[in-house]
């Protein structure tokens, strides 16, 4: 498939061309090797997960992408176009958001400022105008917390609105950090484990949200997970990844038949 | 009974998004500031003015300054003696080089000659981060204290080393100098007092304050969602200072008329001014003044008691009040980490509820 | 070769000695943070602590006597014997580690699982909390510690130098005083060191060092550390007040050398005890040096009160690891 070309998913979505594409990426810290040449894309609307076991470099990706690691060697294509050299928050105001392994709320906030902090790169009101509490920085308020109202009901959190983050149990801490990650409206969102350390009733939860997100807003989702249970429900195209490098890569139907795959998790008959 | 949301329906959210959300309190705040401004200096006389009320006046706006930069936005510092000396300087220097100049304004450009100075100490905050910034900080108290000891020109090549304030006039009352009036000064602080106040409210319920708390809870998660680390921690240097150095012309200027660098702005004022705060409540606007005045009130009153009541010569006294100001930071700190603030929030809460608490 | 350059050299070595000084009080600080996560702001406090109850025993003061004459109106202030300096040392150190006992009694332990800040501000309220105790217990007027250490310039290294430069240059002058603190220095930190790698305790305050938690699951007692490490920290304590004492008199300044003593672990490092030594001596030397070469004639001089922390602010701006940690990188 060339980056132009839209294929169809078995559920009946058009998906696009690529948003992001990923090109014989390297990243070493001092001598050790977290990725070595890895290339893959995420096209427009898909579901995009990256598998692998434990230190297989998965999360190391995903800071690649939201430009917290900068590669040694490869180039990151956003929409087409070689990205230069960028900090994470100019990446961010670029419409990529994401969530966290272990949870990185502001412990100190409560969930709707914890929210609402998602909304900052939509926020563009001076300080005179804060420091008043006046004109511009009172209406973007308003606006802005609208926006969040819409995303609190969706995430069926209306309880815990005013609650400081820091109380809530962990299921609606992940959740409040979707809430956050969206509230931001992104064009990729990036979710490391969102379901990790959860119950099975959380993890339904977890991926009709994902599900839901992805049907409704048409946002692209990247997301790491260890349950392939879920991974092969909710996800178009899959990428392995094992010690650094691509094993495979491709529908989860087809990575599960894929013989590497199979090899790195069940391990290798010796014989 | 009054004390109650019940009723209080909130239509719309920018009503739910004001600062005192219980009709009670608002009706409070309203009617607090009225008797400030009207009933105060009707009935305080000039000894509580001087003693009590105008230093407390004064360091509440030190203690809002380092609350903005301490407990909103995370970054510690030692700092803020030096930094209200630079407040103080430069309202010396306005006030000489400009006599026409209205007081009202040196103050505040004094203000902002000092958020410049924040803007240049806060410069290496992007690298440096927690403890090793609260030492940074420390060069830049000790930095501007030798500064305005060894160049003569900030106090003007005056023989004693010392600077003190001209009379300058307010509404055609003087407000420094040997004929200043305690009550006029009184309402020029508590003008500045409740505007700033006020700003500081608006700037932390905002798309700044949830900037600044996201840096201090998160630093490289607030980073991903899009917060330009340096430039809010900057603005969080810079508003602070800007405070900080208000309070510390007023000092000099309103309060004090006279001062000599080393002695009103040393290393003692940083952590007075610290002690203010964590007292109060880190990151809390009402926890700035608690603190403030609890810190204000204590020695006086540990006078009272030491020297008025038992006899004690003044230094055994001054050497029991530091015993007592340590004791007390370490018991606030057990107890209550967050402060006089969260105090007095859990009481409100519980006010909230009352008689029926369940 | 001038005499100026000699003079210099003489100022280089002038600043490694006061840079000793320095180290001996950055290493206590060093050893409570690694074993506990704690910044202790009260080491300097410590220092002058240790200092006064060493002259309060060593010249028979009655504890708290002006709080006893104020309140009662009695005039009583010596019990009228001399302690020997060793025994009144023994004592002092006794003091120290009931100290660290309190400490953890009614401290720390209430603040564990605090944030490190909360705890680094608590240890600022400690400090103010024995700053006035002990001026109440033994008053505050300056006192002068001797506790037998020779003091003066070395004769011998002067006569003996006086030789390299010309006929305006008298030969090196360091204090005596000076040479003995490295000597115990150099002692304190290899006894130190054998007492760390050697011991079990030094192997188990290690452990806690690397990690609270799985330290804790091997049945090492936290507390029993904390007692140890502090009671550690006050005898290094007692040590830099003795030297410091001894050069300068027991006051209230010497408490501020703990403030001189953050540059220090600015440049070393917060858990790094070679880290605190070099530190010390790289502080020591640059402000004496800077001093000498460009604050005294171009600045109008006293640059030591802000060059130690100017020169750690400007080198962790380049090096925000310290002079020995290791490239940070970061995770989320």
């Amino acid at each position: 498939m060339t980056q132009t070309e839209t294929y169809q998913t078995p559920d009946g979505r058009t998906i696009g061309g690529a948003v992001m594409e990923m090109k014989n990426i390297t990243l070493r810290f001092g001598g050790v090797v977290a990725i070595k040449d890895i290339s893959f894309d995420i096209r427009e609307g898909e579901i995009r997960a990256i598998i692998g076991p434990n230190g297989a470099g998965k999360s190391s990706m995903l800071n690649v992408i939201n430009g917290f690691y900068h590669p040694q060697e490869g180039d990151v294509l956003f929409h087409g176009k070689k990205r230069g050299p960028m900090k994470p928050h100019q990446i961010a105001k670029q419409g990529i958001a994401r969530t966290f392994q272990n949870i990185a709320l502001f412990k100190g906030m409560s969930t709707l400022d914890n929210i609402m902090t998602g909304r900052l790169t939509h926020m563009k009101s001076g300080l005179a105008s804060q420091m008043m509490w006046w004109g511009k920085a009172q209406r973007e308020e308003v606006e802005n917390r609208e926006v969040v109202e819409k995303i609190i009901d969706f995430l069926e959190i209306q309880t815990i609105r005013k609650t400081p983050v820091g109380r809530l149990p962990y299921g609606l801490q992940k959740r409040v950090e979707l809430g956050r990650a969206l509230a931001a409206e992104p064009k990729l969102l990036l979710l490391d484990e969102p379901m990790a350390g959860m119950n099975v009733e959380e993890k339904e939860d977890m991926s009709r949200f994902i599900l839901d997100v992805n049907d409704e807003f048409g946002t692209t989702i990247a997301l790491i997970e260890h349950d392939m249970g879920v991974v092969m429900d909710i996800a178009d195209r899959v990428v392995v990844m094992d010690y650094g490098k691509k094993i495979g890569d491709g529908t989860p139907s087809e990575v599960r038949q894929d013989q590497a795959v199979i090899d790195a998790y069940l391990g290798v008959a010796h014989d | 009974m009054l004390y109650r949301e019940a009723g209080d329906f909130k239509t719309s959210y920018a009503k739910d998004q004001q600062t005192f959300p219980i009709l009670f309190d608002r009706w409070g705040y309203f009617i607090m500031l009225a008797l400030a401004f009207i009933v105060g200096p009707m009935i305080i006389n000039d000894y509580w003015l001087n003693a009590v009320v105008l230093p407390f006046l004064i360091y509440s706006i030190a203690a809002l300054g380092l609350n903005i930069l301490t407990g909103y936005c995370g970054q510690v510092s030692l700092g803020t003696g030096g930094f209200m000396a630079v407040g103080a300087y430069a309202s010396y220097k306005l006030m000489t080089s400009f006599p026409d100049l209205n007081i009202a304004f040196v103050i505040i450009l004094s203000g902002g000659v000092t958020a410049l100075v924040g803007i240049l100490f806060g410069l290496p905050s992007l690298r440096i981060k927690g403890f090793y910034l609260a030492v940074a900080t420390l060069a830049a108290q000790f930095f501007l204290v030798w500064l305005f000891n060894k160049v003569p020109w900030f106090y003007n090549y005056s023989a004693s080393g010392q600077i003190s304030a001209p009379e300058r006039t307010i509404f055609g009352y003087a407000i420094s100098g040997a004929n200043a009036l305690p009550h006029i000064s009184y309402l020029f602080c508590l003008t500045f007092v409740v505007i700033l106040a006020w700003g500081a409210r608006n700037l932390t319920r905002g798309a700044n304050g949830r900037k600044w708390m996201a840096i201090r809870d998160m630093d490289i998660a607030a980073e991903i969602i899009g917060v330009n680390p340096l430039k809010t921690k900057l603005t969080a240097f810079a508003i602070s200072s800007f405070y900080i150095g208000i309070a510390g012309a007023l000092l000099f200027a309103v309060y004090l008329g006279a001062a000599e660098v080393g002695e009103a702005f040393g290393i003692t004022k940083s952590f007075l001014v610290l002690f203010m705060i964590i007292i109060g409540g880190l990151g809390s606007i009402f926890g700035s003044f608690a603190g403030a005045a609890f810190m204000i009130l204590m020695p006086v009153l540990l006078k009272n008691i030491f020297v008025g009541q038992m006899g004690w010569p003044t230094d055994l006294a001054a050497h029991m009040e530091f015993v007592i100001v340590g004791g007390l930071i370490m018991v606030f700190l057990i107890l209550e980490p967050h402060g006089l603030a969260a105090l007095w929030r859990t009481a409100k809460e519980k006010l909230r509820l009352w008689p029926f608490p369940h | 070769m001038s005499a100026n350059f000699y003079y210099g050299i003489e100022v280089f070595l002038n600043g490694l000695m006061a840079g000793v000084m320095y180290s001996l009080v950055a290493l206590g600080f060093v050893l409570i943070f690694k074993a506990s996560g704690i910044f202790n702001y009260a080491q300097g406090v410590m220092a002058l602590f240790a200092a006064l109850c060493l002259v309060g025993f060593q010249s028979g003061q009655i504890p708290f006597a002006h709080v006893i004459n104020a309140t009662f109106g009695t005039e009583i202030h010596h019990f009228g014997w001399h302690m020997p300096a060793l025994l009144a040392i023994v004592c002092t150190l006794m003091m120290m580690i009931l100290f660290a006992f309190l400490v953890e009694k009614f401290v720390l332990k209430h603040l564990v699982n605090q944030e490190p800040i909360i705890l680094f501000m608590a240890t600022i309220g400690l400090a103010y909390f024995m700053e006035g105790f002990g001026d109440l217990m033994w008053g505050s007027d300056i006192k002068k510690l001797d506790v037998g250490i020779p003091q003066g310039g070395n004769l011998w290294l002067e006569e003996n130098t006086a030789f390299l430069g010309g006929d305006d240059f008298y030969g090196f002058y360091i204090d005596n005083l000076d040479i003995w603190a490295t000597i115990f220095a150099a002692i304190l930190v290899t006894a130190l060191i054998l007492f760390s790698q050697y011991t079990k305790t030094g192997r188990a305050l290690r452990a806690v060092a690397d990690d609270h938690q799985a330290a804790l699951s091997v049945g090492i007692s936290l507390r029993v550390i904390w007692v140890i490490v502090w009671s550690i920290a006050g005898f290094v304590a007692l040590v830099a007040g003795i030297m410091w004492g001894s050069k300068s008199g027991v006051q209230f300044s010497l408490s501020l050398i703990a403030l001189k003593a953050l540059p220090v672990l600015m440049l070393g490092g917060f858990t790094s005890i070679p880290g605190a030594i070099i530190g010390g001596l790289i502080i020591g030397v640059g402000e004496k040096m800077f001093e000498f070469l460009i604050g005294a004639p171009f600045l109008g001089g006293a640059t030591e009160n802000w060059f130690a922390y100017m020169l750690a602010l400007l080198f962790l701006v380049f090096r925000p690891q310290g002079l020995f940690g290791e490239k940070i990188i970061e995770r989320v």
